[in-house]
């Protein structure tokens, strides 16, 4: 069974429809990753689950449970958690209180917040300061950890390289792997390199339409259907 | 949650024992009635403009219907002294009862329009102030419309009330003050709101009060890690409402006078909106100096800016520009000189002084 389905997915935003019938399963464990144009609707769709755009119609089954039409609270609260592109931190509170706001008792459990620490050392560092004054890439370091602060089933990351120095990317992709061997991610990405390293199935996003899905490494075999669907050069 | 002390804030913390000492022996420190009403004055409105701080400056939402749920702790607290007669169950039921009537209303309003955009709740808290306003005038027989309800409190608060008697029967003195009834007035002011401050303070550094800051900087973030936006800003809504409708009781207990003009004007909105801006939003110390700076203007400036044009009586043009009718005028100057120079408030901008980032 999938940890999470899509069925059909329509948004749309203002006037505008934005996706036209999104339908891909994310299956248990891995990284999942949503490829796709510019334009192409994967932040909508991943906003979509999130309850942040309402689909209509279309239908979002998590874990075998119906979540469309849920709350974004109620959905975060069923073990989804959100990375959006702009990082997401709250700038005006400390890096602890960042990831304190993401937890359900209000207290860390002492073993993730190390394994955070392993992950991320500048969390450990900066853990008095002000969000605002981190780097890009500490600020998304943060917008990750908060994700994994509490055990999730799922987490949706949204272009979370966007900007940031190649070395920081590294880290990250060595991040996302051990976050991967526990917890499922569904990343949207622009960088097909750091997409490639990380994903074990994916689905191509065209006009606000899924028209490939399969596994990267089948994917990443098949220069001519990269070239067709993302114009990508490799 | 540990945030590094800057040397502004140090100083802010510094001033705010200032002033707790100063209020909390003003009676004993300034031997005037006038001195007590402007100290009495600046309590109840640190608390006010506080529980308005928790909305604007801590949750991001623009009411205007604060003195609204001021009113009706004071007049609570003044029909039901008028009715029953001046003891301390009508106090209490007058008291709970305005609280209750607010929390009703701050739900109805919170529930349906703190879904909208923040202009439309804006809106809706402006019109259900001015219908209160206009019903508190109209429904005279409860009211007393214009005129309001002059009545009488507790025994414990009139002047002849001696607290201390000495062993001729006398009223004991202390520093030269009569430990009368008007001084236990004043302490039950004291008192009161300072409880109350305490409360607001304690919320503001709580978990809650996080989910609070988060909820104003980003309410899509906040509710994206499983936060009820509309469940905590009508939670906040209501109890900030509580806590002005508390503070209107005992505002009325001080008075023993409540009107439309002492309770629910306009004006108390507008002076409220300026101290949290003077202040500085966001910080609860903001609304002490904020409430300290405007009372004081508004009490002492004419009196400051008379003394001045004496002083310079012979400088041609300056002492007409010092007439103490202009004050308005020299409390809106002051009021954008504040505004430039300390953008996020006194002590919001204060507080940021010494940081490193």
């Amino acid at each position: 069974m999938s940890l999470l389905k899509i069925e059909n997915m329509k948004t749309d935003i203002g006037q505008y429809a934005v996706l036209h019938g999104v339908s891909f399963d994310v299956p248990e464990g891995g990284v999942f990753v949503l490829l796709g144009r510019n334009g192409a609707g994967k932040t909508t769709t991943l906003r979509s689950i999130m309850g942040l755009w309402t689909p209509s119609p279309g239908s979002v089954t998590f874990r075998g449970e119906d979540i469309t039409g849920l709350h974004t609270a109620g959905i975060a609260r069923k073990g989804i958690a959100y990375v959006p592109e702009n990082m997401g931190i709250f700038g005006g509170l400390t890096v602890e209180e960042n990831l304190i706001l993401a937890t359900e008792t209000g207290s860390f459990d002492q073993a993730r917040l190390k394994r955070i620490y392993e992950l991320f050392p500048a969390i450990e560092t900066f853990w008095t300061k002000q969000a605002w004054s981190l780097s890009g890439g500490q600020k998304q370091m943060l917008a990750v950890a908060r994700a994994i602060i509490e055990p999730r089933a799922l987490i949706l990351i949204d272009e979370p390289t966007k900007g940031l120095a190649p070395s920081i990317v590294a880290a990250m992709a060595e991040a996302f792997r051990e976050i991967a061997e526990t917890t499922t991610i569904l990343l949207v990405e622009q960088n097909f390199h750091f997409a490639k390293s990380l994903g074990r199935d994916m689905a191509v996003i065209e006009d606000g339409r899924v028209v490939h899905t399969g596994t990267m490494a089948d994917f990443v075999a098949d220069k001519a259907l990269q070239e067709r669907l993302l114009s990508l050069s490799a | 949650m540990t945030r590094k002390m800057t040397f502004g804030a140090l100083g802010v913390k510094a001033v705010m024992l200032i002033i707790a000492a100063a209020l909390l022996f003003a009676p004993f420190l300034f031997q005037d009635v006038r001195s007590i009403e402007v100290a009495a004055r600046i309590c109840i409105f640190i608390v006010l403009v506080a529980s308005y701080d928790l909305l604007i400056g801590y949750t991001g939402i623009v009411s205007f219907a604060h003195t609204m749920f001021f009113g009706f702790g004071a007049y609570g607290a003044a029909i039901a002294l008028k009715e029953m007669g001046p003891g301390w169950n009508a106090v209490l039921l007058g008291g709970v009862l305005g609280m209750l009537v607010s929390l009703v209303i701050a739900a109805a309003i919170g529930l349906v329009s703190l879904r909208v955009k923040a202009i439309f709740f804006a809106m809706i808290t402006l019109a259900a102030a001015s219908v209160v306003l206009v019903l508190a005038s109209q429904l005279s027989q409860f009211t007393g419309g214009e005129d309001g309800i002059t009545y009488k409190v507790p025994d414990l608060f009139k002047p002849a009330t001696k607290l201390l008697v000495d062993d001729a029967g006398k009223v004991v003195k202390l520093f030269g003050v009569s430990l009368n009834g008007k001084i236990a007035a004043y302490y039950f002011v004291f008192l009161s709101t300072l409880v109350l401050f305490l409360l607001l303070l304690r919320i503001t550094v709580s978990p809650l009060g996080t989910v609070l800051e988060a909820i104003r900087e980003n309410d899509v973030r906040a509710e994206a890690i499983g936060y009820r936006v509309v469940a905590y800003r009508t939670f906040v809504f209501c109890l900030s409402a509580a806590v002005a409708s508390l503070v209107g009781t005992v505002y009325a207990v001080w008075l023993k006078y409540t009107g439309p003009e002492t309770a629910l004007s306009f004006d108390i909105m507008i002076d409220i909106l300026l101290m949290v801006v003077i202040g500085g939003m966001g910080t609860m110390w903001g609304a002490v100096v904020g409430a300290v700076l405007l009372v004081l203007a508004q009490y002492y400036l004419r009196d400051l800016m008379g003394a001045a044009a004496e002083v310079v009586s012979s400088v041609p043009l300056l002492p007409e520009l010092l007439n103490p009718d202009r004050w308005l005028f020299w409390l809106g100057l002051i009021f954008i000189l504040l505004v430039y120079f300390f953008p996020k408030g006194i002590v919001g901008t204060l507080m940021t002084k010494g940081a490193r980032g």
